[in-house]
């Protein structure tokens, strides 16, 4: 399945290459730096490539090419879902995913790469697993391995190959026993000129932190189940449960994971936290024109809207802006042509207003299409659909454990267009 | 992060050593003497006694090679280091091994003996990872050593090590193809395994071996259907996809029954369709209980957070289901291109934000043109407007692309569309401005009568676009539709010969087209014109020019010379020629399986396997009927045993005697041992074991069975009338002679009420002594209590040479955590460790329908679990299914009213919760199991043997 592994930072360089066959020259990835020259975006670049002899599957995480090599057929997302698979095992070990900590760690990295596929095909791709053969960097550990010539990697099977929940291990210990769980959501809505949605859906993920002695086998039950419309569940939740109850069951995974996700996507369900009243104009002579942005409460449920920013990608033309805003600050890259205003906490007493002037380049024709905006804001203890968790059962182990759940409510990709018709 | 960079610190040497390293450029003389200076430190270090030295070395070397950097001279250094006992080491130099083998193929043999003796390490993981590295090993020589080790891996008792087994398969077949016969064989073996870690390993070992042997799929297809939900994501992956393919083969199209629909229409006359009917009303079509089953199984995974699994349940629902149910799959699927009606719910989540990826955009722009109909175009229309706007050219191009498709596929919109298009030819972008002409030309074809004002203003357009694919359009435009425009045409051509020479070829064989075709309307104008275009075309610097100048002013322009060609030269000219149809880039990819590479780059990849059609007539489903097998796995050197169970010893005396004498004995010592330790109450039972061991040798066959019968009749009557399951805890070769089998013999253990007994049979076929058998260093999961056996002593050497049997008693706190120890001789220690299966863990207790019914009420809510199952075609009665529940779990049946129902009860050993099982039978073999219990990981994990056991 996935012969080789190359990992290519920003740049084009290769930092690390491992084969799970025979050797790969390097140079396949010759073909894919042509494709990458020629893309203005790194995301551009298309995940699939087809060489005369192989077939390149890549993706981009942390300013980083994952580029694998297939020479056979084989489901495109098996691959790309894997190489995710192995971004996410190295932000677990270290802690972030980039060519410096991968450099720093690069015999851990390998050993993890060694285990986790075994002649192409996935073989330990569970967190817990792979933590019990080879143990995550730790100054403590590594102070005394040095001295005694311990070494940091298992020398037994870890029990949970074996066992039907080999998300968890064996023989978990804690003297503070508890289960975090965060609801965070996230919308994403195009809005037009006027204000009406176009499209709105929120993306909804259960994060669970979850430090619990022994086997315990939790029921985590919703308010409003109903609400939950398109999901997928780490493998640990019981399908048939959710089905039958819509609770979800599970033997949860030790440590950090995500339980579920889900979308609402129904239209009437998705609540815009905020209304953006905007104004820009370029005029057709004197190379100028006018922005004035005022922002404020919408349906937010009576809480506070904070980290409120506002991004605007100006048309190439705009030479600098010259605004002044009545809550926060604004910056304009002259390079990226960025300008982002950022707000802060919105005070419904006071709307925050942006305005003034932009200088264009002389002579320049007017910008034909007005800029978006992309709106960024947060509401804590908020989950804008209205998801409510009523409970949390254990079963299975007799102590009592410290549970808690939060809410967040994020824009995930709003964006406020400025349509004009043809 | 803190502690990540501390931890680098303090590793020092690694990465402060190796990174200037990184740097220097191996070519340069200077250089690569100090390289090898470097190198023969490492050597050094390789060479001493200290781990940590050695450590440091491996951790360096195994950083050149992650780089890229060639270590290969350190071989003989390295390894020397294969047995070292630290197992970092190990591992590292493993490492290096597999990278270097085949390069330096002598010293790698040396290392063989290593690795065959970690065949044989009591420690699952050593003898996987001796496995894995031996079969990574791409040395052809080494071929029957691999052969030898996978066979024998193939049933080792630890599914992890089966599973390398299976992985080592396409290892071992892509060194030497010539292996696939004996391979096969071993696949055939690993399909039968009954555990969920090897399966998704052995399905992808057969899929790269032998796609085509689809029949060895057959007697386990329930048993993979009814895995599937337990195995890993990645084995999910492929068993699907092999399903699928199997599916094709056996099952009918569901379908089949669609009026007008369906393949039916492409092939056969109308008289073959009315015969089809005719069978049709004979035949109505009726899904396989197993195409069911595939389909009911798999359909819970579309919530499966991995995104390749839902892909490939969907291309499975989009292959297999009936028409009415693939809807399933498209709230689950949001990114594909399959039929329309679909996905039109989902309309709004594939506009495009400025922010996607340029192929998500094209993607997206795809799957909105396939959805547009007549009621939703002007939404879409509107859409596509502000897509022109975005800076992305590519995907401005893509989106008039699909305007123009949009606008051919619905005839209503097809004005509006060109409207939109001819306003975009104003557009300042000059890319903009050439993808619309380049549409509007095809658009235009389908009526163009009705637009010569387009072909007017588009004749303008000819000043001011340079891009050749445009301007060579509009000129073909003009040319072909010279009619529409007779004022304009010749101006335009006028002007195009004096730009001829410093025009694309593309656009000079357009104005030699365009000079031709006006010539042969309106020669009068043009004549002159026509001459000279073509003169200038003589002399091009392109040979494709120079030809088509001298054909067609052979064509064209009458002399005596010109044949008979030339009087039809208007014909073929000014044909009508057919508008061509727009077409979606993703056009003929259908016969590709969904989600497959070939699918993405619509080119058979290597190793694709095509989708076969559905069969005329299904194949016989009896194929997929299997037998219940006595033994947990049907795997293994214990077949044997089994079948000594079921035929008694007699008849192996007669087949094995001769070659397996030990063996044979020990199966005749199983039957009668089991027999006695039923007898035998508790604490005397090892003395009754060792008695009747002793006494077993010499004992004559006869009495053997009269023994047996009398114990069968001593049977107490709530034991299961069930063969009990006999399970290897440590293997001949592993034991070095010495097996060891152990079963549950569900019989109570009276030292420790709230244990369970295990009952040991020791065989030893080893030529030397064993004595002092005795365990050792128990490791528990914590409230886990056994009761050691007490030490088997020692003996004379014919006595060794036989079957001893011993019974212990594990308290397994009601969890099925497997107990560890050691097993120890006067030699040797074997690591060992024993799991119950859920159904174990209980025992059996009488009550009345009316107790049964009131623990049951107490038992509600959380503490039941309901599943609805098909019976397997073998186990429809009463009987067989009272049989399956009581082999599978210790519990006793409890009367009942209604032959529709069978209960069972029991009590978990150790906690004494109650555990109540329900089976009701409705039509057709289907059931409903319910299971009641105070413990819920019990009930879960208990459900799902009872299951198995009764659909298999």
């Amino acid at each position: 399945m996935i012969h080789s592994l190359f990992l290519i930072n920003h740049s084009g360089d290769i930092f690390l290459e491992k084969h799970w066959k025979s050797v790969i020259s390097r140079s396949v990835c010759d073909y894919f730096f042509e494709v990458k020259e020629k893309a203005v975006d790194p995301e551009n670049v298309p995940p699939v490539l087809q060489t005369p002899h192989h077939y390149l599957i890549s993706i981009y995480r942390g300013k980083l090419f994952f580029l694998s090599v297939v020479q056979t057929e084989v489901p495109p997302l098996f691959v790309i879902e894997f190489l995710h698979r192995v971004a996410d095992t190295f932000q677990d070990y270290f802690g972030e995913c980039s060519e410096g900590v991968i450099k720093d760690n690069l015999v851990t990295v390998y050993e993890l790469l060694e285990e986790m596929l075994d002649n192409g095909f996935p073989l330990a791709t569970e967190s817990n697993v792979l933590k019990e053969m080879i143990r995550p960097p730790n100054i403590l550990r590594s102070v005394v391995n040095t001295l005694t010539g311990g070494s940091n990697v298992g020398d037994t099977l870890p029990t949970g190959q074996l066992s039907n929940v080999p998300w968890r291990r064996a023989g978990v210990k804690y003297t503070n026993n508890e289960a975090y769980f965060d609801v965070v959501e996230e919308i994403d809505a195009i809005l037009d000129k006027s204000g009406t949605t176009v499209f709105a859906e929120i993306q909804g993920v259960v994060e669970a932190c979850v430090r619990l002695t022994g086997m315990p086998d939790l029921t985590l039950s919703f308010m409003n189940p109903r609400l939950l419309d398109d999901m997928s569940f780490h493998p640990c939740v019981r399908f048939k449960r959710w089905e039958s109850e819509r609770v979800l069951s599970f033997i949860p995974p030790d440590g950090n994971f995500t339980l579920m996700t889900y979308h609402v996507s129904s239209q009437n369900l998705v609540a815009i936290p905020v209304y953006v009243k905007q104004n820009i104009n370029f005029f057709e002579t004197g190379s100028c024109g006018r922005l004035d942005i005022t922002i404020g409460p919408k349906q937010n449920m009576g809480k506070t809207v904070e980290g409120l920013m506002v991004t605007i990608h100006m048309p190439k033309v705009v030479l600098s802006a010259n605004l002044t805003a009545t809550q926060g600050n604004y910056t304009y890259d002259l390079t990226t042509k960025v300008l982002v205003w950022d707000i802060g906490k919105l005070n419904p007493q006071k709307l925050p207003n942006l305005r003034g002037s932009l200088s264009m380049q002389a002579g320049a024709p007017k910008p034909e299409e007005n800029p978006s905006l992309n709106i960024d804001l947060k509401i804590q203890q908020l989950a804008i659909s209205g998801l409510k968790v009523s409970r949390l059962d254990m079963y299975g182990e007799k102590y009592k454990p410290f549970k808690g759940v939060k809410y967040l409510t994020k824009a995930g990709k709003f964006q406020r267009l400025s349509l004009s018709f043809l | 992060m803190s502690a990540s960079s501390a931890f680098n610190d303090e590793k020092g040497g690694s990465s402060s050593v190796g990174e200037p390293e990184y740097g220097h450029d191996p070519a340069s003389g200077g250089i690569f003497s100090s390289d090898y200076k470097r190198h023969d430190d490492l050597k050094e270090m390789l060479d001493s006694n200290k781990d940590s030295l050695k450590l440091e070395a491996m951790k360096r070397i195994v950083a050149m090679i992650a780089r890229g950097k060639n270590a290969s001279d350190l071989f003989p250094a390295v390894v020397k280091n294969v047995a070292c006992k630290n197992i970092e080491v190990k591992k590292l130099v493993y490492v290096y091994l597999v990278r270097y083998a085949e390069e330096q193929q002598d010293l790698a043999l040396l290392s063989i003996s290593t690795f065959q003796r970690g065949l044989k390490d009591p420690n699952q993981l050593i003898r996987a990872s001796a496995l894995r590295v031996l079969s990574s090993i791409r040395v052809t020589i080494i071929v029957p050593i691999m052969m030898l080790a996978i066979k024998e891996a193939a049933s080792d008792m630890s599914p992890y090590v089966r599973k390398t087994a299976a992985h080592a398969i396409p290892k071992l077949y892509s060194l030497d193809p010539e292996q696939k016969d004996q391979l096969i064989e071993v696949i055939e073996k690993l399909l039968a395994d009954k555990t969920t870690l090897v399966a998704g390993s052995v399905v992808m070992a057969f899929e790269e071996v032998c796609p085509e042997r689809i029949d060895l799929i057959h007697k386990n297809y329930r048993k993979l259907c009814n895995l599937l939900i337990d195995v890993e994501e990645w084995g999910q992956v492929v068993i699907i996809n092999m399903l699928t393919r199997y599916a094709r083969t056996q099952f009918l199209n569901p379908n089949i029954n669609e009026g007008g629909g369906g393949e039916k229409t492409f092939y056969g006359s109308d008289e073959d369709e009315d015969e089809d009917e005719e069978e049709k009303e004979k035949k109505p079509y009726v899904m396989d209980p197993d195409h069911r089953l595939l389909l009911r199984n798999t359909k819970p995974l579309l919530q499966s957070r991995n995104a390749a699994v839902v892909m490939a349940v969907a291309q499975l629902y989009f292959h297999l289901a009936p028409k009415a149910e693939v809807g399933v799959i498209a709230k689950a699927l949001q990114s594909s291109v399959l039929e329309p009606g679909m996905f039109e719910p989902y309309l709004k989540s594939f506009y495009i934000r400025s922010t996607d990826p340029t192929q998500i955009k094209v993607l997206k722009l795809e799957v909105l043109t396939n959805l547009a109909n007549e009621t939703n175009i002007s939404t879409i229309l509107r859409e596509f407007q502000t897509y022109i706007k975005s800076m992305d050219k590519d995907f401005v191009a893509a989106t008039i692309q699909a305007i123009g498709r949009c606008a051919t596929n619905i005839g209503e919109v097809r004005d509006t569309c060109l409207n939109g298009l001819v306003q975009l030819l104003s557009n300042r972008d000059e890319l903009v401005v050439a993808e619309s002409v380049v549409v509007i030309k095809k658009l235009l074809q389908m009526q163009p009568e009705k637009h010569s004002d387009i072909i007017k203003h588009m004749a303008k357009l000819t000043d001011n676009i340079q891009v050749p694919m445009a301007r060579a359009s509009i000129l073909w435009l003009i040319g072909e539709y010279c009619e529409h425009v007779p004022k304009i045409a010749p101006d335009v051509l006028r002007k195009m010969a004096k730009s001829f020479t410093n025009e694309e070829d593309i656009v000079k064989l357009q104005i030699i087209n365009l000079a031709a075709k006006l010539y042969l309307t309106n020669s009068k104008q043009t004549k002159l014109l026509t001459q000279y275009v073509l003169n200038l075309a003589k002399y091009d610097q392109n040979y494709d020019i120079r030809d088509r100048a001298r054909f067609i002013r052979q064509l064209i322009v009458p002399t005596e010379k010109s044949g008979a060609l030339s009087k039809y030269a208007k014909k073929l000219f000014l044909a009508l020629k057919p508008a061509p149809v727009l077409e979606s880039p993703f056009k003929d990819r259908d016969h590709f399986q969904l989600g497959s590479l070939s699918h993405l780059l619509n080119a058979k990849a290597g190793g694709y396997q095509e989708l076969p059609d559905w069969p005329e007539a299904a194949p016989d489903p009896s194929v997929r009927n299997v037998e219940v097998k006595e033994s947990v796995r049907a795997v293994g050197t214990v077949t044997y045993r089994d079948t000594g169970a079921l035929w008694g010893p007699q008849k192996m005396e007669g087949s094995e005697g001769c070659s397996f004498p030990r063996a044979s004995d020990s199966a005749s010592g199983s039957e009668s041992g089991s027999g006695s330790e039923e007898s035998g109450s508790g604490s005397e039972s090892e003395e009754s074991e060792e008695g009747s061991e002793s006494e077993e040798e010499e004992e004559e066959e006869e009495e053997k069975d009269k023994k047996k019968k009398k114990k069968e009749l001593k049977k107490p009557t709530i034991a299961p009338s069930s063969v009990l399951k006999n399970y290897e805890l440590l293997h001949r070769i592993t034991g070095e002679g010495l097996s060891v089998e152990y079963c549950f013999s569900r019989q109570p253990f009276s030292p420790d009420a709230n244990m369970v007994a295990v009952q040991m049979q020791f065989t030893n076929s080893a030529t030397s002594d064993t004595k002092n058998l005795h365990m050792e260093d128990v490791k528990l999961q914590s409230g886990m209590r056994v009761k050691e056996f007490p030490e088997i002593g020692e003996r004379e050497p014919e006595d060794i040479q036989c079957t001893a049997m011993a019974v212990m008693g594990i308290d397994f706190c009601d969890s099925t955590q497997a107990a560890n120890f050691q097993l120890c001789t006067h030699t040797r220690k074997f690591f060992v460790s024993i799991q119950p299966p859920v159904g174990e863990l209980m025992r059996p207790i009488f009550l009345t329908e009316n107790e049964f019914k009131k623990e049951q009420g107490q038992l509600m809510g959380m503490n039941e679990i309901t599943e609805k199952l098909t019976l397997d075609a073998k186990c429809r009665n009463e009987h067989a299914i009272v049989q399956r529940v009581t082999t599978a779990a210790n519990l006793s049946r409890v009367p009942c009213g209604s032959d529709k129902e069978c209960r069972f009860a029991g009590r978990t050993v150790t906690s004494s919760s109650l555990v109540l099982v329900t089976v009701a039978t409705k039509e057709e073999g289907a059931a409903q199991l319910t299971v009641n219990c105070e413990k819920m990981v019990i009930g879960t994990m208990l459900v799902k043997d009872i299951l198995l056991a009764l659909t298999q």
